[in-house]
């Protein structure tokens, strides 16, 4: 397809529930309630009662094997056409950026007008498998022919298959949790415990000023009597922050500074943002807030250790940011996804080094340097929360609505995401 | 809501025997409008030899209706229509102040008694504003003896006004439906020739676009309802912690859901650029947010009377400031129906009650609001009415500890309180083009409610 026949994707609008940390407001909510929940949200704010969307794509992290058809059966769950199709992504913490992505790019080669794509996570609902023993024998039951064959495949099960499988968040291929990684990577980019509380510390300021301007009254929802991150500490302090004591890399001792406050809660919620092509927009008469311009994908090889776990967007921000022609001065605001305080330094610190930017990046010299004026101006996932999959869509909702008003003004999105990968995206205002 | 169970029971056969012999009040089922039924059912009498009389037989005969001047002794009826217009002292009121009498033996149950007369501000000639008011101690004494779910109301005609004025149809329209269930004892005026019929009476808000506040749930879900039902498309609004069932309202109407607090300064100019986002106009706003606070002025502290003035009037009036200064609504510079504000009031702000000064002075706040406004309206062939509600059976009501509640619900003349939908049908029928003749009016639907009568 020839490029004139691309046309612009256009971020209509957002909306997410709060996100609650795990285990507490939304405990017995799950996956299918929370994405419907925000589906309908998305669906009153902009009035598409009845509306046949072109595809709606979202998907979850965690996920109950029941939900195989998560986002199609939230969809039915609204009073949307039932004859929206959907379907499910899964990219780890990028899954909300990937579904956002591929159907920005659906947009622009003309193949939908319209698209809802977002993600939802909850970790109190999470799945609990039975042991790879147990399942065996419950199979081989399943497949006898008779009631000896049955019984005796059942007769050997043991007690110690009855003992339920939580699922892992650990990398399978290290064993290593994330926090662990993460505290490699900073360790090495000698990020110091001081600069992380700071940016903990500004991300909830940040997002508990965005609340009191009103700026998330048309970007959220609440749900189960939940009007605001729970995780939010708008009085929190340098002192309070420095008082924690350090929650991983305990083996580095006095040189751990990753602690619960300045790494992100585990918590449930959901998101979705409405994109459409700029005739859906007008014939519909809905805002158009930004464009979708691009987005990259990137993954680096950590298994090894060749590279740290969350340093993928390093990468895929070069590569990005080339094909485009553009720098980091040239955004007006960028958005770095909080995984840990680190991720957010440990990538800043590598776009600066001109020994990083030329040795991996290939780059003449460093990438640029970050205007932390600019950055995460209505906080991020330390005060919100991550949802893993529900991330991109709260990143993108935001930063078009901060973008709205201000044409041709630039945003930058970096998600950081299990296995070692990643993904960064460029928006601009209109 | 509070279920009203002793109403229920008393509409059992066993029921309605023992509360009959005992003396006790009989609450009867009342009849509520539904698209599609018949605007009322059986004949209905017109009784008076006025210039209103004929007008609006011709106009009930337009409507279908069986019209009559005289029954038979036996036959039912469904409403009364008795003129006044042209009373020239007291004592010219008998002849067909006695026929009302003889007729309200005859009425079917939620039965209408309705009277037409004119303004007694009207005129300076004693004897003819006495016969005015006269009607209208009249009117409200039927009310209170009215059985079986029955009403009595008025209109009030303007001194020179033709009574086939769009505006007296719509208000004898309305008077005699399910519409106006739990109206009684009240006087609808009709001051200017401004209004039009619609081409669909079921659908009289067809592509009209309404914003009503404080829309998530109770009498504001209601008001949405009710004016989807008639055809307008809806703007909702409520404050953000709210959302949740303001979503749920929103897509049940096929609305727009708008998180906001009203009382933020720009929340008239956000609502005008949501409208004009989405429908390119705004034709009617329903100020139906409000808050209680109650508390004896004794122990009130600043939080409480602050809150309740805030939320209650002043955010009206910021807003209405904005409406009024916005090109957006201003209909009839599009020839189309002017634009309409309906504001929530209470009785209580006309009667008063213990321990809510901050609420009572608030709602009686809008109804001063409303009448000052009228004239800014007129400017632009629009119309501001306010509803006062009485007794509803709403969450908030339903609170209110049992005896204490059902005391409150009787103390009317229809034995009941009332429900959500029959304060939105009321704001329905003020938003509609065939009520363009009525501006600045407070209309209760309390239903004769005996506290602030």
């Amino acid at each position: 397809m020839s490029a004139q026949n691309i046309r612009d994707a256009v971020i209509i609008g957002g909306n997410r529930i709060p996100f609650a940390r795990a285990h507490t407001a939304y405990a017995t909510a799950g996956n299918q309630d929370m994405l419907t929940s925000t589906l309908n949200g998305l669906v009153a704010r902009f009035g598409l009662q009845g509306e046949q969307i072109g595809t709606v794509a979202a998907g979850a992290v965690m996920k109950h094997s029941k939900n195989f058809n998560l986002t199609r059966e939230s969809v039915l769950g609204t009073p949307l056409d039932p004859k929206t199709p959907a379907f499910d992504v899964q990219m780890a913490c990028a899954t909300g950026m990937e579904a956002i992505g591929s159907m920005a790019n659906k947009i622009k080669l003309g193949q939908i007008d319209s698209a809802i794509a977002g993600g939802v996570d909850s970790i109190s609902d999470a799945p609990i498998v039975v042991t790879d023993e147990l399942r065996g024998i419950l199979m081989e039951a399943n497949r006898a022919k008779s009631v000896s064959q049955r019984l005796k495949a059942l007769a050997k099960i043991r007690p110690g298959h009855l003992a339920p499988q939580a699922p892992g968040v650990n990398e399978p291929r290290t064993g290593m949790s994330m926090g662990e990684h993460m505290a490699i990577t900073a360790h090495a980019w000698g990020i110091t415990r001081e600069e992380q509380d700071e940016l903990a510390l500004a991300s909830h300021k940040n997002l508990a000023g965005a609340y009191d301007r009103g700026f998330f009254d048309d970007l959220i929802t609440p749900f189960k009597g939940v009007s605001r991150d729970t995780n939010m500490r708008a009085d929190s302090t340098m002192e309070k922050l420095g008082k924690l004591s350090p929650a991983f890399g305990r083996d580095l001792g006095s040189e751990a500074t990753m602690t619960a406050a300045n790494s992100t809660a585990l918590t449930d919620g959901a998101s979705a943002v409405l994109l459409g092509s700029e005739e859906w927009a007008d014939q519909h008469d809905l805002p158009k807030l930004a464009n979708f311009i691009d987005y990259e994908e990137g993954a680096v090889d950590f298994v090894d250790g060749a590279e740290g776990l969350l340093m993928a967007p390093a990468y895929a921000a070069a590569r990005m940011l080339k094909r485009n022609n553009l720098s980091f001065s040239d955004f007006e605001y960028l958005e770095i996804h909080e995984a840990f305080a680190s991720t957010v330094l440990a990538q800043i610190k590598a776009w600066e080094s001109e020994e990083f930017c030329k040795n991996k990046l290939g780059l003449d010299s460093a990438l640029g340097t970050i205007d932390r004026s600019r950055l995460n101006v209505n906080g991020s996932s330390l005060a919100a929360g991550h949802p893993f999959a529900a991330t991109g869509g709260r990143i993108v909702a935001a930063l078009a609505k901060a973008l709205h008003g201000k044409p041709g003004k630039l945003g930058f999105i970096s998600v950081c995401a299990a296995g070692g990968q990643g993904i960064t995206a460029i928006i601009e205002g209109r | 809501m509070a279920r009203d169970t002793y109403t229920e029971f008393a509409n059992t056969g066993f029921g309605r025997a023992l509360t009959k012999n005992l003396g006790l009040p009989q609450p009867a089922k009342l009849r509520r409008h539904r698209p599609g039924r018949p605007l009322i059912e059986g004949p209905v009498v017109v009784l008076g030899s006025s210039e209103a009389a004929s007008a609006l037989a011709d106009r009930l005969l337009s409507w279908g209706l069986d019209v009559r001047r005289h029954v038979g002794p036996k036959e039912k009826v469904a409403g009364v229509v008795a003129c006044f217009d042209s009373a020239s002292s007291p004592a010219a009121l008998s002849s067909t102040v006695l026929e009302i009498g003889m007729l309200l033996k005859q009425l079917k149950p939620s039965g209408r008694v309705i009277t037409v007369s004119r303004d007694p501000l009207g005129t300076a000639d004693p004897a003819v504003r006495a016969a005015r008011s006269a009607v209208q101690g009249l009117t409200r004494s039927t009310a209170h003896e009215m059985r079986a779910g029955g009403t009595a109301n008025g209109i009030v005609l303007a001194e020179e006004l033709d009574p086939s004025a769009p505006g007296v149809a719509g208000a004898l329209r309305f008077l005699l439906s399910g519409r106006s269930a739990f109206v009684s004892g009240q006087f609808i005026s009709v001051d200017s020739v401004n209004g039009a019929l619609p081409g669909n009476w079921d659908r009289p808000l067809q592509g009209q676009v309404a914003v009503v506040t404080g829309a998530a749930r109770g009498i504001g879900a209601a008001i949405a309802r009710v004016l989807h039902r008639d055809g307008a498309a809806l703007i909702l609004v409520d404050i953000p912690a709210a959302g949740e069932q303001l979503a749920g309202v929103a897509n049940e109407v096929s609305g727009t859901a708008l998180q906001l607090d009203i009382t933020a300064p720009e929340a008239g100019e956000r609502i005008l650029a949501h409208a004009k986002q989405h429908h390119g106009r705004l034709d009617i706003v329903v100020h139906n947010a409000g808050i209680t606070r109650d508390k004896l002025l004794a122990n009130m502290d600043e939080s409480r009377w602050n809150s309740v003035i805030a939320v209650n009037i002043e955010s009206q009036l910021r807003m209405n400031r904005a409406f009024l200064a916005s090109e957006l609504f201003n209909a009839d510079a599009r020839g189309a129906m002017g634009p309409r504000i309906i504001s929530l009031a209470s009785t209580s702000g006309i009667a008063g009650n213990r321990g809510q000064t901050n609420y009572a002075a608030s709602k009686a706040g809008v109804m001063g609001m409303v009448s000052a406004t009228a004239a800014q309206l007129a400017a632009r062939h629009g119309t501001i009415n306010a509803v006062a509600p009485g007794f509803i059976e709403t969450e908030m009501t339903a609170k209110i500890p049992f005896a204490t509640r059902e005391v409150a619900r009787r103390l009317n003349s229809l034995n009941q309180g009332g429900l959500p939908v029959d304060v939105a049908e009321t704001i329905a029928f003020l938003a509609s083009p065939q009520a363009g003749g009525t501006s600045g009016l407070t209309l209760r639907v309390c239903g004769q409610n005996l506290v602030g009568a």
